[in-house]
């Protein structure tokens, strides 16, 4: 352990703007990420389902298709 | 049964839906180990003090932002050779991933750069080519985003990925072939890696996260664009009103 105090941990060595600067960031992109992903798929949840299209269907293509 | 079975974007949306739990467990408890590895026991460095430990975030990053590079160039060329949707979906769910990974190996670069060169930002190659690395997934997502056709969208941007490839070797060997204020690699296959042993364990962790969140992420995209795209079928609806 390289630590003594939280204090100290938090200013590495006088580089804590520059290290939490990108952990942090790199917290927020994922955090980011996860969201943006979240909302598409509840965008998807509120789509009216439109007409019915079979074309790509497993079920519906002859037996030597699917 | 053959392997061939899961291009179906049918039945892979639930066999991805298996697996990403899976990769995300492994991303959290990877994060943690790395993250304790790296700014609890890893050493102090003795030219950099503690500015160093962004390297435990910013070569992940990096490598990330081009094995997804290659990894959508792949599936692209797949989907552009054989006509399989399911590549093609892959392709557009890993760019989004990719061009984050890049974003955070240039800023957490910057703020690397500043304590220890004294800038932000030089136009040398290592970091220019990686710029275009972040243009080319950008340039990926808007010309698919800009073509109306998914499939038309595919070829397209298929196309300026297959083209992009060639800038991936370029950003590996800049260090080597230009004089750049960027140092060389400290982890390589062909020889012994020029770092103490705790801070090249704390990395291999944290690049082992960084994968395994990005196949989380890039899976649960793929999900969310079959079912986008597949919107009108008759197993999307039912899984639509079973919800």
């Amino acid at each position: 352990m390289n630590w003594s105090s939280v204090g100290e941990f938090l200013a590495m060595g006088g580089y804590g703007l520059y290290v939490w600067g990108s952990f942090g960031m790199c917290a927020a992109v994922v955090a980011a990420e996860c969201w943006g992903l979240a909302l598409r798929r509840k965008a998807l949840s509120e789509l009216p389902l439109d007409d019915l299209d079979d074309r790509n269907d497993l079920n519906e293509r002859p037996a030597h298709e699917a | 049964m053959s392997w061939t079975r899961y291009a179906a974007p049918q039945r892979f949306y639930p066999l991805a839906g298996r697996m990403i739990p899976w990769f995300a467990v492994l991303a959290l408890l990877l994060t943690l180990v790395g993250l304790a590895i790296g700014l609890l026991l890893a050493p102090t460095d003795h030219q950099q003090g503690e500015a160093y430990r962004i390297i435990f975030v910013h070569v992940p990053a990096a490598w990330m932002s081009m094995i997804i590079y290659l990894a959508m160039a792949f599936w692209a060329a797949v989907g552009l050779m054989f006509n399989t949707r399911l590549a093609s979906m892959l392709a557009v769910a890993l760019a989004p991933t990719g061009a984050w990974m890049t974003f955070l190996a240039l800023w957490t670069g910057a703020l690397w750069g500043k304590p220890t060169w004294g800038t932000w930002w030089v136009w040398d190659a290592r970091l220019t080519s990686e710029l275009i690395l972040l243009f080319l997934y950008i340039g990926f997502m808007s010309l698919h985003a800009s073509i109306d056709d998914e499939r038309r969208a595919d070829r397209a941007a298929a196309l300026l990925a297959l083209v992009g490839v060639v800038n991936v070797p370029i950003i590996y060997f800049s260090v080597q072939w230009w004089n750049t204020l960027h140092q060389g690699a400290s982890v390589s296959l062909t020889k012994a890696p020029s770092m103490a042993t705790t801070m090249l364990w704390g990395m291999l962790v944290m690049a082992l996260a960084f994968w395994m969140y990005s196949i989380a992420a890039a899976l649960a995209r793929t999900r969310t664009i079959i079912l986008e795209r597949e919107h009108g079928t008759r197993w999307v609806r039912q899984l639509m009103e079973a919800a």
